[in-house]
């Protein structure tokens, strides 16, 4: 068991040590957010004046709807690392030592969840800093629940990157769930607001849970009931994927 | 670490194969019942052309893959059924350098030495004195992505004896090296077989290679072992010296006939304007071939006699030359 912790660390140290050196890529990865976060916040600025609009300025609903939305895109692309990993033989390598398979999914897991949380922490920065206020308590869960999302998330991608074992069938399946996921999730526009079918694609989007959950931490009189219930859905979700990626690693092994 | 003490305790073979069969997709029969054995602390070499099988065997030796049919035991332990038992007591350096290229020489071994387990003291020392050995001690603190072929090979094969395995195994270990790193890698593994006691397993196509390197050898083609045994028993299997006569043009049936006659030369055969035979004392064949040759007609190029050769090994029990397979594997 610690020896499975140690290999664990070991690999996730060897992965967040790699992203240390490029840190431009961590800049582009900021850049988006921001874009998204400033040009959203700016073009809808009015939606607060729908009738029907519950809550503070939009700045402030927008903001744990970014969050989330870049959670899944990091934790989206987590597969690239293994498929590089695949090319080099460093993989091989792994699987022909003695390591605790599941240490070669959690290391990608871990370091997401390490991406996630400094993204998010420049991203709230950022909506500070153009107006916005929240609670540390309200910073706190929205990264929590950032990383729930990024964690299943990234496991996910690990599997399918050992199943294509190919970066274009991994770039082709991010790109075309990423953004529907999130317009069909209260990312980016109020619930009430939302067409109905859409509200009724959402109830079953985990990007939705992880959003709903996100906004009703981030304002006042949170609904624990709803927030607990959607972390515990995640937390299924991560235990699903987690199984899964270790499956895929099998089923790698038998192709090579 | 009990490596040594273990290692002396056991006699016999590091390594037993027997009727591998392995079908990827599609229906490539990669391997077609391939069985050898591998003495304890000795260097045998899997001979044979680029897609022969002896990838697909270190593969299935090494717990990356499984077998559709047969068994094998690596150090005594069932690469089917205790595959964590087999990977504690190996070490691999593969055909793809499994190096991480943006870590540096001395992360890529203080990983390795976490993977097996090692304490970290112990890994730290480990990872120094292997620097030390490869001579990258210098270059300990670059990324690996600016070393050159021959430096990231050593780091390779590093990685390879960091938790002092059993059995090492290396899967074409000086393909793409230049003539000098090529050269260092074989003192480096005769050193490891003499002074380490490592049972190695080499694959390789360079038939020089396993002359030099293999104590016992076996040759694979198509997925099969045609032969095996040491380099000297496979070649003193050969009766006499390797006759080459080089045709000035290509005439096949003429020319075979024509040799056929000549007493004292068996096993003749053309492919293009190549013609080979065997002889008992090649020397006194040469006249005798070349005046048959010019009787029926077929102009030579030049001729040459020497003694057999891994390559006159290859011929006899693939049914062709070692070059010709690799190119037909080429064409496929």
């Amino acid at each position: 068991m610690r020896l499975a912790i140690r290999q664990t660390l070991s690999l996730t140290k060897r992965l967040l040590l790699a992203l240390w050196r490029q840190p431009w890529f961590v800049a582009i990865t900021l850049v988006q957010p921001m874009i998204w976060l400033l040009l959203f916040g700016a073009l809808f600025k009015k939606v607060i004046d729908i009738p029907g609009y519950h809550g503070g300025s939009y700045l402030e609903f927008l903001t744990p709807g970014i969050v989330i939305m870049s959670a899944l895109f990091s934790a989206g692309w987590n597969g690239m690392s293994l498929i590089d990993a695949i090319d080099r033989g460093v993989m091989d390598r792994f699987l022909v030592s003695p390591v605790w398979r599941g240490a070669l999914i959690a290391c990608g897991v871990l370091n997401v969840a390490a991406v996630i949380v400094i993204q998010s922490l420049v991203i709230v920065a950022v909506a500070f800093a153009a107006g916005a206020s929240f609670s540390v308590l309200a910073v706190l869960m929205m990264l929590a629940l950032a990383v729930l999302l990024g964690a299943p998330i990234a496991a996910l991608s690990s599997a399918l990157a050992l199943v294509t074992r190919q970066e274009e069938s991994l770039i082709g399946a991010v790109q075309f769930v990423v953004l529907p996921a999130t317009f069909l999730s209260s990312g980016l526009m109020a619930a009430n607001l939302m067409p109905g079918w859409i509200r009724d694609v959402a109830r079953f989007n985990p990007v939705n849970w992880a959003v709903t959950a996100a906004r009703a931490v981030a304002s006042a009189g949170t609904d624990w009931g709803l927030v607990g219930e959607h972390a515990a859905l995640l937390a299924a979700m991560l235990l699903l994927c987690g199984w899964l990626a270790t499956r895929a690693l099998r089923v790698y092994q038998r192709a090579v | 670490m009990n490596g040594s003490a273990e290692r002396s305790r056991r006699e016999g073979s590091a390594v037993e194969a027997e009727g591998l069969v392995k079908t990827y997709p599609k229906g490539v029969r990669a391997l077609d019942g391939v069985g050898f054995a591998v003495e304890a602390g000795t260097v045998f070499g899997l001979l044979g052309p680029n897609g022969a099988g002896k990838s697909t065997t270190v593969k299935i030796l090494t717990t990356l893959t499984l077998p559709d049919e047969g068994r094998a035991l690596v150090a005594g332990h069932d690469v089917v059924r205790e595959p964590m038992r087999v990977r504690e007591a190996i070490g691999v350096v593969g055909q793809k350098p499994g190096i991480d290229p943006d870590a540096t020489g001395r992360e890529n071994l203080r990983l390795q030495g976490d993977l097996y387990g090692l304490p970290p003291r112990v890994a730290r020392a480990r990872a120094d004195e292997l620097l030390e050995r490869f001579r990258l001690a210098d270059a300990a603190r670059r990324i690996v992505r600016t070393y050159s072929g021959g430096m990231q090979r050593k780091l390779d094969v590093a990685l390879g004896l960091v938790h002092r395995p059993e059995v090492l195994f290396l899967d074409e270990p000086t393909t793409g090296l230049d003539p000098e790193a090529r050269a260092d890698m074989w003192e480096e593994i005769e050193r490891l077989a003499h002074a380490e006691g490592v049972t190695v397993l080499l694959t390789t196509h360079y038939l020089e290679e396993a002359d030099r390197l293999a104590s016992r050898l076996a040759i694979v083609d198509r997925g099969r072992i045609v032969a095996a045994g040491t380099p000297d028993e496979l070649k003193s299997g050969l009766r006499g010296d390797t006759l080459v006569v080089e045709l000035a043009v290509s005439v096949n049936g003429r020319a075979l006939d024509a040799v056929g006659r000549v007493e004292g030369v068996r096993e003749a055969s053309v492919d293009g304007r190549v013609l080979r035979a065997r002889a008992d004392e090649g020397a006194r064949a040469v006249p005798a071939v070349l005046a048959a040759l010019e009787a029926a007609g077929v102009p030579v190029a030049a001729a040459t006699v020497a003694r057999p050769s891994l390559d006159d090994v290859y011929l006899r029990h693939a049914g062709r030359t070692f070059g010709a397979a690799e190119a037909e594997d080429v064409r496929r």
